[in-house]
């Protein structure tokens, strides 16, 4: 369980303070399907930071699974993010040198997941995402849709308990976005969070609770 | 992330940089090869001179008249008298001393030697028989001055000598004229070669007494002397020189110099060589470290969305930190190794090229050529390491 009080976040720029989020109360139960919604600059892309620990709020709470994590160290966030959140990019962020395989194994490495295990379960993560015969391609030689994939993969492989996807088919045509929707509401029925940040308003009704925001404040709340 | 999968993969990062890896390895194996090849070198050059002084004779100390000082001339000089000279006499009471194994009065000059209707000038030695074992020369035939003949107009010929006045025939038994006086071949040289300064195979040696009458003159140039054991040197120099003094009416005027003095101020000479250019070839080395530097932050730069999403996906900043350098590590780790290779087999050409010269690299200088390249390299990777595990993660990742 996401569990946000009070959470704002500024930035400096200049003599001028932004606040990316303002004064922000959250909760999401696990299993929830997710859309955040709303105009550029609106503080999206934080309020998913923030959840997945990659960036610290100036003030407020935050409780992840019953346990208070706003003020953990450097390492015990890292593991955090490396055993309970996925994220993925609109950009895909792979690794350029790595293969499809090895860029999939990455967070096992991280996680100190012993060489045998770690085959078996990139192997099953490349059949799961119908990337089988791309396995040894570096990620110049995928098709987008593919490095979506893969980055799914890699988002999965650690079996988080929620997946954060900041406009995940915002690089990708409109029927390869709509499968890779696919791929992570699978994901959803399967019991993981699924939060995801998009403009697409069709995709966005999919997810079961809309959020809305606009300055830093979440405008409106609503199930669907 | 273990040190294992640290180690792999900062390796596929390092294979993945083709031509970046490849200059810094050079860089760093020029190097360390260029520590190798100069210390062997300089290395060799000592050994070299140290061999070839060694050869001239053990336990040698050489007597020369006047007095060597620090301060200028001879101090007798500002009353108006002369060193005196050394004379047979003084050589026969060193050769009494206990310490004193052997000695040899020596005088040199040049004279016309002729036998067999040839003529040539040719670099005399005066002495007695033992000059030859002092000298570690060898007799290839015949003998120089055995018991019973001490005083007889004996002559031994350099090896090339006796090979030009009888090609053919014995050289032993053979008739020769040296100036105005006649001798009897009675031995001759191994051919021995360049030895300082000497080429012992176109010398001659002829009895002490014979070679001053030739040069007519009653001093000598030098008095050899073999102390009995290396420890009896020091001894045997203080001996000599207060028998020296008082031969000469209490007058300090003689100079003895050990072999051993020598050897060991060329040695010490010659190795602070080495360390200097030792100390200048590992500058190059430096110069490596900051090219390993510069190289990683530009990769820090080039790679800063990449460590904004190993952070993201759960990398700890140690990990980051940890990648780049082991990154460094093994560019400079493999420098460091081809260099070491390079540099042996450079110093294997120089010992083909020049076969006197035992061009070895001392241990110390190829393990410490490693060791600054490892350290250079450590050391220059820290901050571009530590910048990257500092890196923001958002920003990092936003970052094209
Ligand atoms: N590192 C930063 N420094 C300064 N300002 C920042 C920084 N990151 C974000 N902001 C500001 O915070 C506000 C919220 O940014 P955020 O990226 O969360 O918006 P967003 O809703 O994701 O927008 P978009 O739809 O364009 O992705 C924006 O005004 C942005 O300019
Ligand atoms: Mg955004």
């Amino acid at each position: 369980m996401i569990h946000l009080t009070g959470i704002t976040r500024i930035f400096h720029m200049g003599d001028q303070t932004i606040r990316a989020l303002d004064n922000v109360d959250l909760s999401i139960q696990n299993g929830e399907y997710v859309s955040i919604m709303g105009p550029s600059g609106s503080g999206k892309s934080t309020l998913l930071n923030v959840i997945g620990l990659l960036d610290r709020p100036d003030s407020g709470q935050y409780q992840l699974d019953g346990k208070m994590v706003t003020d953990l160290s450097e390492p015990e966030q890292a593991r955090i993010r490396r055993e309970k959140v996925g994220f993925v990019f609109q950009s895909f962020h792979l690794v350029p040198r790595l293969t499809a395989a090895e860029n999939i194994e990455l967070p096992l490495i991280l996680g100190d997941v012993a060489p045998k295990a770690r085959k078996s379960r990139v192997d099953e993560a490349l059949h799961a995402f119908d990337l089988y015969d791309r396995a040894q391609h570096r990620p110049s030689e995928l098709s987008g849709g593919q490095r979506q994939r893969v980055a799914i993969a890699r988002a999965t492989i650690m079996q988080p308990t929620a997946i954060l996807a900041d406009e995940p088919t915002g690089n990708l045509d409109h029927q390869i976005g709509a499968e890779v929707m696919g791929l992570l509401e699978n994901l959803h029925e399967s019991g993981t969070t699924l939060l995801v940040v998009t403009h697409d308003r069709e995709l966005g009704n999919r997810a079961h609770r809309q959020l809305i925001m606009r300055d830093g404040k979440i405008l409106t709340d609503k199930n669907i | 992330m273990t040190l294992t999968d640290t180690i792999q993969l900062s390796f596929k990062t390092v294979m993945s940089y083709r031509i970046r890896s490849l200059l810094i390895i050079i860089a760093m194996a020029l190097g360390v090869a260029a520590v190798v090849v100069l210390t062997a070198l300089g290395d060799g050059a000592r050994l070299y001179v140290v061999n070839q002084f060694s050869s001239i004779g053990t336990n040698l100390l050489v007597v020369m008249p006047g007095r060597a000082e620090t301060s200028g001339a001879f101090p007798g000089a500002v009353l108006g008298q002369t060193p005196r000279d050394l004379t047979l006499k003084d050589a026969q009471l060193l050769g009494r001393l206990p310490q004193v194994k052997r000695y040899a009065p020596l005088n040199v000059g040049e004279a016309e030697l002729s036998a067999a209707n040839r003529l040539r000038q040719v670099t005399v030695l005066g002495s007695n028989a033992e000059l030859i074992p002092i000298r570690h020369m060898k007799l290839a035939q015949g003998s120089f001055l055995t018991q019973g003949s001490a005083h007889s107009a004996q002559i031994v010929l350099g090896a090339k000598l006796a090979h030009e006045f009888f090609p053919r025939n014995n050289a032993i038994g053979q008739r020769v004229r040296l100036g105005e006086n006649r001798f009897l071949v009675s031995g001759v040289l191994t051919p021995q070669g360049e030895s300082m300064g000497y080429n012992t195979d176109e010398i001659v040696i002829i009895p002490v007494e014979h070679a001053q009458s030739l040069f007519n003159t009653t001093s000598l140039f030098r008095i050899l002397v073999e102390a009995k054991s290396h420890n009896a040197i020091e001894s045997a120099k203080k001996a000599m020189l207060e028998t020296l003094k008082q031969s000469h009416d209490g007058e300090e005027d003689t100079t003895v110099i050990t072999q051993d003095a020598i050897l060991e101020t060329f040695d010490r000479i010659l190795h602070a060589l080495t360390l200097a250019v030792a100390g200048i070839a590992a500058i190059s080395l430096i110069v490596a470290g900051i090219l390993v530097m510069n190289v990683m932050l530009v990769a820090v730069n080039q790679r800063t969305s990449e460590i904004g999403l190993l952070k993201a996906i759960g990398a700890r900043s140690a990990d980051i930190r940890h990648l780049f350098f082991a990154e460094a590590l093994w560019l400079s780790l493999t420098g460091a190794v081809i260099g070491f290779l390079l540099g042996q087999v450079g110093s294997l050409v120089l010992r083909l090229a020049y076969p006197q010269l035992p061009a070895w690299a001392p241990v110390w200088a190829s393990l410490s050529g490693i060791l600054v390249a490892l350290i250079t390299g450590i050391l220059a990777s820290m901050l571009p390491a530590n910048r990257a595990a500092r890196l923001d993660a958002v920003q990092a990742l936003g970052k094209k």
